[in-house]
């Protein structure tokens, strides 16, 4: 397992986020997410403009085995997505927290139910248990 | 195995056969009449189909198959499959030229015999599952599943509680489950399977409620055991205003012996193609025929076929419409995969009411037999501690941990040894897992042989495993690149 | 003990070594209430000799009559070949290719089965097939409504000549999910569908389904009603027949842009009547909805040492995979029959198609203008058609139709409830010899004659 960048936040659904300095959310999913999904072949990416609502489905991942929802960290709107991965989904499995990174997002109220580095990596070793 | 060279068997594709100008002349008329089409309706380029000889087209499609396994070639124990042998006189006798030259809507009094064979079918269906009618139009499983839930549905919107949309469905259910609820506009409700893999009776007092349409149930079930709560199962759902559907994917192993309206399901569908023999195709056609209990009699996909008395003789007729106007509809365009069920029918009644009893008996002693001697050379039963009905699970967990070695690499090394591989990865909740169903048709021999297979390839787990994991050698190919064929689909031939 | 190999001492040795003194208690899980001890109602066992005299019985009850019944299911000549081979155990005894490596045959055929469906229907995908020519459109509606994501409506518009039961059956599965079909009302005179049913078509529907040739066997304006839909933001699901797309403009060159998607029955290539089944839909289309499709479709790849193969592929939208979120329920494809149909296909290669297709589109006219010579028999439309024509007589149908079946010719159908009273549809194909039109003409003559 490799390290967790500790400038990330995480969910119990694996994705990370990362809080810029304009504001907005920038999301993916981890390495924990990536390595179980494996080689990933398609995504479906949410449309720029788009709503989201904390918790409901923003994007689809999908290896040859298996099909995986992404779930939005915050509510808000996308306002960026990143299009280079309709044609190299693998660079999720590459670089999950650099250029496998999946949308932007300008997030709208509170912050949703996150973890830091540390209580995600006791939540991995929980499942690993 | 060794390290012995292997011819691997390789055909081009057809079309890189073809030479233009070259044809089958004996096949088709030979045309350029005049259509009196208009040039505005009229196709411009010539479509790329091969233009090769009869000999050619011959030796192509025979050489294809043999580079398949098949019943007809090889121990094929594929777990939830029930892949027993297809009796010859089933094929032979549904495609005599009476049979096969009927067109779909011609006239009953044309078409006695053929109708004859289906009402019969309806009966003895009905009589082997305990069900109050049956429809054969549902063309395989899960358009059987689909009239099912649709029929649920259907029952509750008539008695006004159009709220009734869950549908609870076992984590263990096979993917079709889940799949047909929400394309019939239902929600789907998992439920916890216990830690002996019967249902979790406290989580589904939980799940039920003013909003549950049903339950979908398979019995035994997809971790192959018998659920034994199913009384207590029928009851709490029945006592929550839902209804309880079979699906029959597993009815093999209860045939003649346990019948699903004695369990008090509401609905069922069957899979002809895994009970009642009627052959896989390389995928297909099946046929899911449904069963209904006394509360959906009047939502019954169409067609039916009924008997009529006239002047002491049996006329038989469609029931439709005008029949049935509550009825969910129509599922296909004409009546079904009437051809398959007429396969199905030979099946029957070439078996008779003993025959179908030792069906059940029969696969269940193999399963049983497999699993006991499986047991004892070492590999993890996923239930141990329970009977097998006719097909069982062995777990790789623990292989996968100590020696890096995957239930798929097992399957593809069982090729090299000539037998099918079980069924893998399913069902979703036990680990590494392989779903083992040997059916009644085959040998205690070739049990014998499969058990000498799984142990030299576990013995090679331990010693060579690379090896293993390149495995299959002997194939016409060696396994293939899911990565690639998803990411570069290449789906159509098309010329360099 | 029928297809059941188990000697005497196989049984008293596998028990011994499962541990349990006999069969029944294999089933000691099971309540013994639960236990049936008869199964009244199903009938003796019989032997291979006995049943094959029963079933020859049967089918030759059923024998004998001339059809001129199209509608959705039509005779054609099979090369013997065709059975010969689908037959072969290899192919009628397998399973679902979840083995490539082992169904490296069966994958082979259903790759040149998708190439040939696409090269007809001039599209770039196909899946691997699917039930039935109605399933499929009720499929193809179900993935229009996935595929149109600029689209809020789940309303589709049917043109006037989409067979009608294709409309029942897409209503029966597709219903379900809250689409809902609106037919287009046909011109009196042409039996097309009315140009000015769409001026009144009112919001823009998700997709428009345009079925070429049209039940009655009119020739549809199809590049017009392609544009009407799409300048409408609506997908145009073609639903054909595949006989017709050897001669007929295919649905990926209809209009500016093509059909979005293009489904039909199978059935004509190779596959007999038999009575309604098992038949295979067909379905393909443009490339950018290739993950909206249900069902099964193959892929050619490269294995470990580099070598061509074919794998199934696209996986994640099937349901053991996605669940409650597939694109479909469907497992199977209907494997067998694509296997006849890819070995007819092969046999007659494009210029015997073509030849089927003209020789029976020249029976019908040849049918169609000795049965319109008959006093109170008329041709209902005007304007081109492909092999079946609508016909009106001047008296209900079905007497007629019985009177023909009692002299053993099946005449047609009666489409008095979907067309004005007294329409009948008819169908020729190159099966039919000159004596076989004379003898229908003949004695539907003498039928007029007698009962006018």
């Amino acid at each position: 397992m490799s390290e967790l960048p500790g400038d990330l936040l995480y969910t119990s659904e694996h994705e990370w986020l990362r809080q810029e300095e304009d504001g907005s959310v920038t999301v993916g999913i981890t390495d924990y997410a990536q390595a179980a999904l494996g080689d990933l072949v398609y995504i479906e990416l949410p449309e720029t403009g788009a709503e989201v609502e904390e918790g409901g489905e923003m994007a689809v991942v999908e290896s040859v085995k298996a099909a995986s929802d992404v779930y939005a960290p915050v509510s808000g709107t996308v306002i960026e997505v990143n299009a280079a991965l309709a044609d190299d989904p693998e660079k999720i499995n590459t670089d999950p927290y650099g250029e496998g990174w999946i949308v932007r997002l300008q997030p709208e109220g509170d912050s949703g139910d996150t973890m830091d580095p540390d209580a995600y990596q006791e939540f991995l070793d929980q499942l690993e248990g | 195995m060794t390290d012995q060279v292997f011819a691997k068997m390789r055909e081009p594709l057809i079309f890189e056969k073809s030479r233009a100008g070259r044809r089958a002349a004996a096949q088709a008329p030979d045309g350029a009449a005049d259509t009196g089409i208009p040039e505005q309706f009229r196709r411009a380029d010539r479509p790329l189909l091969p233009e090769v000889s009869e000999l050619q087209v011959v030796r192509h499609f025979t050489r294809l198959s043999q580079m398949n396994f098949s019943i007809d070639t090889h121990f094929y124990p594929l777990g939830s499959c029930t892949m027993k042998y297809n009796p010859r006189a089933c094929n032979a006798l549904a495609m005599l030229p009476g049979f096969l030259n009927r067109h779909p809507l011609g006239p009953v009094e044309h078409g006695q015999g053929f109708l004859a064979c289906m009402f019969e079918l309806q009966e003895m269906l009905k009589a082997v599952t305990g069900m109050r009618a049956v429809s054969l139009t549902p063309m395989a499983g899960a358009q059987g599943e689909l009239a099912g839930v649709a029929m649920i549905r259907a029952y509750h919107v008539a008695r006004g509680e159009e709220h009734r949309n869950e549908v609870i469905v076992p984590d263990a259910a096979h993917g079709t489950n889940p799949a047909t609820a929400t394309m019939c506009g239902c929600v789907v409700r998992e439920l916890a399977t216990g830690s002996d893999g019967d249902v979790d009776i406290e989580a589904l007092k939980q799940a039920v409620g003013p909003n549950t349409a049903g339950i979908m149930l398979t019995n035994p079930s997809t971790l192959g055991v018998f659920e034994r709560h199913i009384k207590e199962i029928a009851e709490i759902v029945h006592g929550a205003g839902g209804l309880l559907y079979y699906d029959g994917a597993n009815l093999n192993a209860i045939l003649g012996k346990v019948r699903p309206g004695d369990m008090e399901f509401d609905v069922i569908h069957m899979n002809l193609h895994k009970t009642f023999s009627t052959p896989h195709g390389g995928g297909g056609p099946g046929s899911g025929a449904v069963g209904v209990g006394k509360r959906l009699l009047p939502f019954l996909p169409i067609p039916v076929v009924a008997q009529e008395e006239r002047d002491g003789v049996a006329r038989y007729r469609w029931l439709a419409e005008d029949d049935l106007p509550q009825s969910i509809g129509r599922l296909s365009g004409f009546m079904g995969n009437a051809g398959v069920l007429l396969r199905a029918y030979v099946y029957m009644r070439m078996l008779g009411h003993d025959g179908m009893r030792r069906v059940a008996e029969f696969a269940t002693l193999n399963a049983n037999y497999l699993m006991a001697q499986l047991a004892r050379q070492g590999f993890t039963l996923a239930f141990p501690e329970r009977r097998a009905s006719h097909e069982f699970i062995v777990t790789l967990k623990r292989e996968a941990r100590t020696l890096n070695v995957t239930a798929m690499d097992l399957a593809k090394a069982l090729l090299d040894h000539g037998f099918h591989a079980p069924t893998t990865y399913f069902p979703l909740l036990v680990p590494e897992c392989l779903l083992i169903e040997p059916t009644e048709t085959e040998t205690r021999e070739i049990l014998d042989r499969f058990v000498d297979a799984m142990v030299a390839i576990a013995e090679q787990a331990k010693t060579d495993s690379e090896r293993l994991k390149g495995a299959p050698y002997t194939m016409p190919v060696r396994r293939l690149d899911d990565v690639k064929a998803a990411r570069n689909l290449d789906l159509a031939y098309k010329p360099v | 003990m029928p297809f059941i190999p188990h000697t005497e001492d196989d049984v008293a040795e596998m028990l011994a070594a499962i541990g349990v003194p006999d069969i029944d208690a294999l089933f000691d899980e099971i309540p013994k209430d639960l236990l049936v001890e008869n199964l009244d109602g199903i009938p003796e066992g019989l032997n291979e000799m006995q049943v094959a005299r029963l079933m020859r019985a049967r089918a030759a009850q059923d024998s004998g009559a001339l059809c001129f019944i199209g509608a959705g299911a039509y005779e054609h000549h099979i090369p013997a070949a065709v059975w010969e081979i689908a037959t072969r155990g290899e192919f009628y005894s397998a399973y679902t290719p979840y083995q490539a490596e082992a169904s490296q045959g069966t994958l082979q055929t259903i790759y040149e089965y998708q190439s040939m469906i696409a090269a007809l229907t001039g599209l770039d995908v196909s899946n691997a097939s699917l039930y039935d020519g109605a399933s499929a459109l009720a499929e193809a509606a179900l993935m229009a409504v996935r595929a149109n994501r600029g689209s809020k409506s789940t309303r589709l518009l049917l043109a006037s000549g989409v067979n009608p039961r294709y409309e029942q059956v897409a209503n029966a599965i597709a219903g379900n999910q809250g689409l809902v079909f609106e037919r287009l009302a046909y011109d009196a005179k042409r039996g097309t569908t009315d140009p000015a049913a769409l001026d009144d078509a009112g919001e823009p529907p998700v997709a428009l389904v345009i079925q070429q040739p049209g039940f009655p066997g009119t020739l549809e304006d199809v590049d017009r009603l392609t544009d009407w839909a799409h300048g409408q933001g609506a997908l145009v699901i073609a639903v054909v027949n595949p006989t017709s797309l050897a001669i007929l403009e295919p649905p990926g060159a209809w209009g500016e842009a093509g059909a979005d998607v293009a489904c039909g029955e199978g059935q004509p290539l190779g596959i007999p009547l038999s009575s309604g089944g098992p038949y295979f839909g067909f379905m393909a289309a443009k490339q950018q909805h290739v993950r909206q499709m249900p069902g099964r479709i193959v892929g050619r790849t490269t294995d470990l040492d580099g070598a061509q193969g074919y794998t199934l592929t696209l996986q994640a939208r099937e349901q053991h995979i996605r669940r409650s979120k597939a694109t479909s329920n469907i497992c199977t494809n209907q494997g067998l029959m694509v296997t006849a149909a890819t070995i007819y296909m092969s046999l007659l290669g494009y210029d015997g198609l073509r030849a089927v297709a003209e020789e029976s589109v020249a029976r019908t006219r040849e049918l169609a203008a000795m049965l319109a010579a008959i006093d109170g028999v008329d041709p209902l439309f005007d304007g081109p058609h492909f092999h079946e024509v609508a016909l009106r007589l001047d008296r209900p149908v079905a007497p007629v139709l019985a009177a023909l079946a009692e002299r053993g010719i099946l005449g047609g159908l009666d489409i008095s409830r979907e067309y004005p009273e007294h329409s009948l549809l008819v169908c020729a194909t190159e099966t039919k010899m000159p004596t076989d039109l004379a003898a229908y003409a003949g004695a539907l003559a003498e039928i007029m004659k007698e009962r006018a």
